[in-house]
């Protein structure tokens, strides 16, 4: 594993906020997760050996918790709010111009491997929807065109990347 | 009811141009001075005001807060922990975001006065997944008290200790549920556990009396402890006290936040008077008051109600007050105060699709009834939506869910099994017809 060093020294400090250790379980798996892309079965029994558990403990995590993934996705994450008040206000032609942009398929990395779009449920900010999360950033209102100019963002920043 | 006005105690500053989220900004505005004065209290004093003040959770369930204070076992001689529930998570629900963004330092005054009455050295917020910024917000926050020594070693000087630390999710609705919580700190699945033995007050996180309480009812405490409970008592209505933000998403003019004493306002109010009405040209058709577990309710509708002071009332929808115990006479809840408002544009067959879709996705699966039910459910209005709509499938809805509510570890299984209840009991004609209607109608806007 060959993990950032302030990733590790995240990881010491995360473990100090519990008295038993089992509880840094999803920290752990957020820091290497969000260092490496995705939780390969090498980063997982790094973790379970560093928390004292079996892998198993951290199997049953990753495959439970939506957000943890098994396999590395496209640079940039666009997550699409699916929930009741998004829908109502337009969330599915919202995420169908985010795939027509992108030609790609629902949880699926682009084939220039820039984009993973995946639906989520409820993001907790229903009263300006439809809700649009790229990478750590919320997008609030966002209707079709601004879906394009989103989309056309993440695409001059692609190009501008060496 | 007069024309209602905002009582804007918890977001008194948020939106306020100028306002931030750091420190400093907040001790301008008179920040820590409530928990100053609270520590210099008996704790006992402090968990009495809350009792005073009626405050009932936020969270969802309306539980008394400070019934719950009291429930916790204080001779185990094990140590008390506060897990405050940052999950945020019922869907239309949207104020604990706002909280935590704009006003982080509220919270954590609220907590560290909480932690105090309770004897409580160390504190988690359990914050959602989604919700990486607000993490980093509050992260961000702690560390500035712990450097003022509001949180930390030694507070203001005293001998009293007491840490905060974040703990974040990864995107599972039920760790929402307040043992689901437990676990997943614990660093496990989140399977809620039996009620009981595992009370939270008594068996909660490692196995220690543990406090759970919302965002919102948190950031309620320090307020009660600035005014006191008694004045806190005479904010809403009797047993409905204090102040509450309703969220409003869905189909009105103006979505978004709005505080009001609880109970003094109604539904109508709300929806035309605040957020303006619905859409040019349209009608309404249904509310959801609580949170999309809350059961829906139909305009044009009628309620006959048993008033506080004894008489009968006869309400229509825009009636009701918002409160916990008229809503809840009403057939439904207060919930969360997430209020999703549809309008005639919408197909209910096609909404409760998209709600089934949310509660199959998030069942742990841990009980038969809700995991197999709640797929189920999703399959058929599924099925429906997508061509196969049959004339009694709004009875196989009703049967699937009426075998889960009351079955169950937790109150996921009522949370899952009313929406399809209530769509298919109070709009059954469009379940009826949707074979029909489906062929030559297409949705306005796609829900599923
Ligand atoms: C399925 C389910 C989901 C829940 N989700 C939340 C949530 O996201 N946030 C929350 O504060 N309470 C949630 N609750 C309620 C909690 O179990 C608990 O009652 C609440 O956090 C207690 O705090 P309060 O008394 O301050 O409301 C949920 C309950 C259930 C059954
Ligand atoms: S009711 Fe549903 S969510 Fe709750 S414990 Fe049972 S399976 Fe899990
Ligand atoms: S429904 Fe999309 S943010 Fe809540």
């Amino acid at each position: 594993m060959n993990l950032k060093p302030d990733t590790l020294r995240k990881i010491d400090e995360a473990i100090t906020h519990y008295p038993v250790k089992r509880s840094a379980a999803l920290p752990l798996l957020h820091l290497v997760q969000e260092d490496q892309g995705y939780l390969s079965d090498e980063a997982i029994e790094w973790i379970a050996a560093r928390l004292e558990l079996q892998p198993i403990n951290l199997y049953e995590l990753v495959t439970f918790y939506p957000m943890f993934r098994r396999h590395p996705i496209g640079r940039r994450h666009i997550r699409i709010c699916r929930t009741l008040s998004c829908a109502l206000t337009g969330g599915y032609p919202v995420f169908e111009e985010f795939r027509r942009q992108f030609g790609c398929d629902l949880n699926e990395v682009s084939a220039d491997g820039e984009v993973t779009i995946e639906f989520v449920e409820c993001l907790a900010s229903c009263g300006s929807g439809p809700i649009v999360m790229i990478d750590d950033d919320l997008y609030e209102n966002v209707d079709v065109a601004k879906a394009r100019v989103l989309a056309d963002k993440i695409k001059a920043e692609a190009a501008k990347r060496p | 009811m007069p024309a209602p006005v905002q009582r804007r105690i918890l977001l008194a500053h948020i939106d306020e141009p100028g306002y931030t989220s750091d420190i400093d900004c907040y001790l301008r505005h008179g920040g820590y001075g409530v928990m100053k004065r609270a520590i210099a209290r008996q704790p006992e004093e402090l968990i009495d005001e809350v009792k005073k003040s009626g405050l009932r959770g936020r969270g969802g369930a309306g539980f008394s807060c400070g019934l719950k204070w009291t429930l916790v076992d204080r001779k185990s001689g094990k140590p008390v922990y506060l897990v405050v529930n940052a999950d945020e998570s019922e869907p239309g629900t949207f104020k604990d975001r706002h909280l935590i963004h704009q006003d982080p330092h509220q919270l954590i005054e609220g907590i560290m006065i909480t932690c105090w009455a309770n004897n409580v050295r160390q504190a988690y917020i359990y914050i959602r997944g989604e919700f990486p910024q607000g993490a980093r917000i509050l992260e961000r926050a702690i560390q500035e008290a712990r450097e003022h020594r509001f949180v930390g070693r030694n507070i203001l000087g005293t001998a009293y200790s007491c840490d905060v630390f974040v703990h974040r999710g990864a995107g599972a609705y039920i760790c929402g549920e307040e043992t689901g919580l437990i676990e997943s700190l614990e660093g496990k699945r989140p399977y809620p556990r039996i009620k009981p033995p595992y009370f939270p007050a008594v068996l909660g996180l490692y196995q220690c009396p543990t406090i759970v309480n919302n965002v919102e009812t948190i950031c309620h405490v320090k307020h009660i402890a600035d005014m006191g409970g008694d004045a806190f008592a005479r904010i809403g209505t009797p047993n409905n006290t204090g102040t509450r933000i309703y969220c409003v998403s869905g189909h009105v003019r103006r979505p978004g936040y709005y505080e009001f004493e609880v109970g003094r306002i109604t539904l109508g109010q709300l929806l035309y008077e605040v957020c303006g009405g619905p859409r040019p040209g349209r009608t309404f058709k249904a509310v959801i008051p609580g949170g999309s577990s809350a059961k829906v309710l139909k305009f044009g509708e009628r309620f006959r109600v048993k008033l506080r002071e004894g008489s009968m009332a006869e309400w229509s929808v825009e009636d009701i007050p918002l409160d916990f115990d008229y809503l809840s006479a009403c057939g439904t809840m207060g919930g969360s105060g997430g209020v999703i408002v549809m309008d005639d544009s919408v197909n209910m067959v096609e909404a409760l699709a998209n709600i089934n879709a949310f509660y199959a996705h998030e069942s742990c699966g841990q009980c038969t009834p809700c995991r197999e039910g709640s797929l189920w459910m999703r399959k058929i209005t599924t099925r429906m939506v997508h061509g196969g709509a049959r004339a009694q499938d709004g009875e196989l809805l009703q049967s699937v869910a009426d075998q889960i509510a009351g079955r169950t570890v937790c109150a996921f299984g009522e949370a899952c099994a009313w929406p399809t209840q209530s769509f298919v009991q109070k709009f059954g004609d469009e379940f009826r017809q949707y074979a029909e209607t489906k062929k030559t109608a297409k949705p306005v806007t796609p829900l599923v």
